[in-house]
């Protein structure tokens, strides 16, 4: 089987964002970069698939700058077999970086068998590639997926919507994957496997490549800026027990009258 | 002027509310809106009263249960008749899933989950939190049209006042083709309640709930003012809640009037899902925990003391 992984770089959840000077993209410059975390799913799925499927690669796709490529050789030392990155800056948008990873796909001379990804990417939050790369291949996609079975050609995934409920898709023939958190544990990267990395073959391509140019841009961002901050708010001490039902008597009583939602 | 078409999902007995905050917003633009299936009739008039012209309800073998290929097939044959220049829908579930499909479709270009836009001159221009909320930036949309947006749940809010539209119910057959991904099975989730993305009231607890069991306090104040509960990223990785629950940028972004926080110490990830709250009571031991600087009520003290004593007022103050 062909399996591929689209992935993406992502900013560290941890990290404190900030607008950059014309306010038209974020300041990336001091940013540490992690591979998206849904996107981990994707891959961890891939290598499962890929041990119950024999004679199946692995190939990681991922679309963005080349200042740091964390997201592939972490890819990479999990156990993907080969990567593709189409370099770019890393503010394309969803439609773009679409057309890339499919162009890389299909340039790729494999074809898609199985196509994961992350249900989303923790930067812009659009949650549109996968369904977009599906469309362009005449794919279908399940989205939000949190059960994978595979077997015969034939593939069973679980997809989590509102509540809690989950619709239950049986597929024949290629399928786009995007991955939820709960799928399966994602694996970590052991030393030989870093180790043995370094030496799988990444393609390095451009936008030109892969049939992409500056009018297939279809989002313009700008005025990037922090949220307004609140004013400070009440604070009320209660560790006390005898303090405690007056406190929330208060509380209660201003959630009414001076919030006005209950 | 533009025309626009809205896509609107039903509950048992109306549209989604977010159907009715998008319409407030589009009012002065030609409105029409596409449901699939059946529409109950309180949603039908809810519709007409807040400005749609025509209501298309589709229909067609293959589209009594929902799957992204037949949605979308059965909407873009209807955008081709239309000749619309804005297509738009709540950032459901549903929406999510379907309107990146859509648009790919027109090869046209999608704002995803915006929580505000104009439509100065007929023309679309939204703002939409990135990275989780940590930033906000102005979105507007090149290339072909019609040009696709999602907008959030709860984030508009219902309009004060509408100008009714002529509310002309088109029954549309579709016809829709093959399907390679369909649903076999829905297996309905444990809780009835709406879903934390479209919540009114929200009640979270944190790593301090110390167990599962102990979230019971947190349904029980739940069931009194009507909220959803949530977690924090913290109790379910420590296995206290399933992800369905979870609020923060890998969980859930939220948009309640009320978020109410239980032993949450307010890590940035999870202040990223629900900052934009309107209200947001904070419950921790810890005076110094972050969510206290984004709590406009903190109670510095044990949730194990002052949840039972919160459900006991609300049910005071709403006479249960």
């Amino acid at each position: 089987m062909n399996i591929f992984v689209c992935v993406k770089q992502v900013p560290d959840t941890e990290t404190k964002i900030t607008p950059n000077g014309d306010g038209t993209f974020i300041e990336t410059s001091s940013i540490k970069w992690i591979m998206n975390p849904y996107d981990e799913f994707a891959v961890e799925q891939a290598l499962l698939l890929k041990a119950a499927a024999a004679g199946s690669t692995v190939t990681v796709v991922r679309v963005g700058s080349v200042q740091d490529t964390e997201a592939l050789r972490t890819a990479l030392a999990m156990g993907a077999d080969e990567a593709i990155l189409v370099e770019a800056e890393d503010n394309l948008d969803s439609y773009m970086i679409s057309k890339a990873l499919k162009g890389a796909i299909e340039k790729s001379d494999k074809s898609a068998d199985i196509i994961f990804s992350g249900k989303q990417a923790i930067d812009d939050d659009c949650l549109q590639v996968p369904q977009l790369v599906a469309q362009m291949l005449d794919m279908p996609s399940v989205t939000v997926v949190v059960g994978f079975e595979h077997a015969d050609g034939k593939t069973s995934l679980k997809r989590e919507v509102e509540g809690g409920t989950i619709e239950v898709y049986d597929v024949s023939g290629p399928v786009m994957v995007a991955c939820n958190k709960g799928l399966n544990t994602p694996r970590y990267a052991s030393l030989p496997g870093i180790m043995k990395a370094k030496r799988k073959p990444l393609q390095q391509l451009s936008l030109g490549d892969v049939g992409v140019s500056a009018d297939d841009r279809r989002l313009k961002y700008s005025g990037f800026q922090l949220p307004p901050e609140k004013p400070p708010g009440k604070k009320f001490e209660a560790m006390e027990e005898g303090a405690q039902a007056g406190v929330v008597a208060e509380v209660v009583g201003l959630l009414r009258s001076e919030a006005k939602v209950i | 002027m533009s025309k626009i078409l809205v896509f609107t999902e039903t509950t048992a007995d109306n549209v989604k509310s977010v159907t009715i905050e998008i319409l407030g917003r589009l009012q002065g633009q030609e409105v029409d809106v596409a449901c699939v299936g059946d529409l109950p009739a309180d949603g039908q008039k809810a519709l007409a009263e807040n400005g749609a012209a025509n209501i298309h309800k589709l229909n067609g073998s293959g589209l009594e249960k929902y799957s992204p290929e037949g949605y979308a097939k059965a909407l873009k044959n209807l955008i081709d008749k239309g000749g619309y220049d804005y297509v738009m829908a709540g950032s459901t579930s549903i929406g999510k899933d379907l309107f990146p499909r859509l648009a790919g479709m027109l090869d046209a270009g999608m704002a995803s989950e915006v929580t505000n836009f104009t439509m100065d001159g007929g023309n679309f221009a939204g703002t939409r939190p990135l990275f989780a909320g940590k930033v906000l930036a102005k979105v507007e949309i090149e290339g072909p049209k019609p040009h696709f947006v999602t907008v959030r749940p709860n984030a508009l809010g219902m309009p004060e006042s509408a100008t009714a539209g002529a509310g002309n119910v088109q029954e549309e057959s579709a016809d829709i083709g093959e399907i390679k991904a369909a649903i076999r099975e829905i297996v309905k989730g444990a809780s009835e309640k709406v879903d934390l993305t479209e919540a009114n009231i929200i009640i979270s607890g944190g790593r301090a709930m110390k167990n599962e069991e102990n979230f019971k306090i947190l349904n029980e104040c739940a069931d009194v003012i009507g909220a959803t509960v949530g977690a924090s990223r913290a109790a379910v990785d420590s296995g206290f809640a399933p992800h369905a629950m979870q609020v923060g940028q890998t969980g859930k972004t939220v948009a309640p009037s009320l978020y109410i926080a239980c032993g949450i110490s307010g890590a940035i990830q999870h202040l990223a899902g629900m900052r934009t709250s309107k209200v947001i009571v904070a419950i921790n031991t810890d005076p110094d925990a972050p969510i206290f600087t984004k709590a406009d009520y903190g109670i510095v003290g044990d949730l194990f003391q002052i949840v039972p004593l919160l459900t006991e007022e609300f049910k005071k103050l709403l006479g249960k």
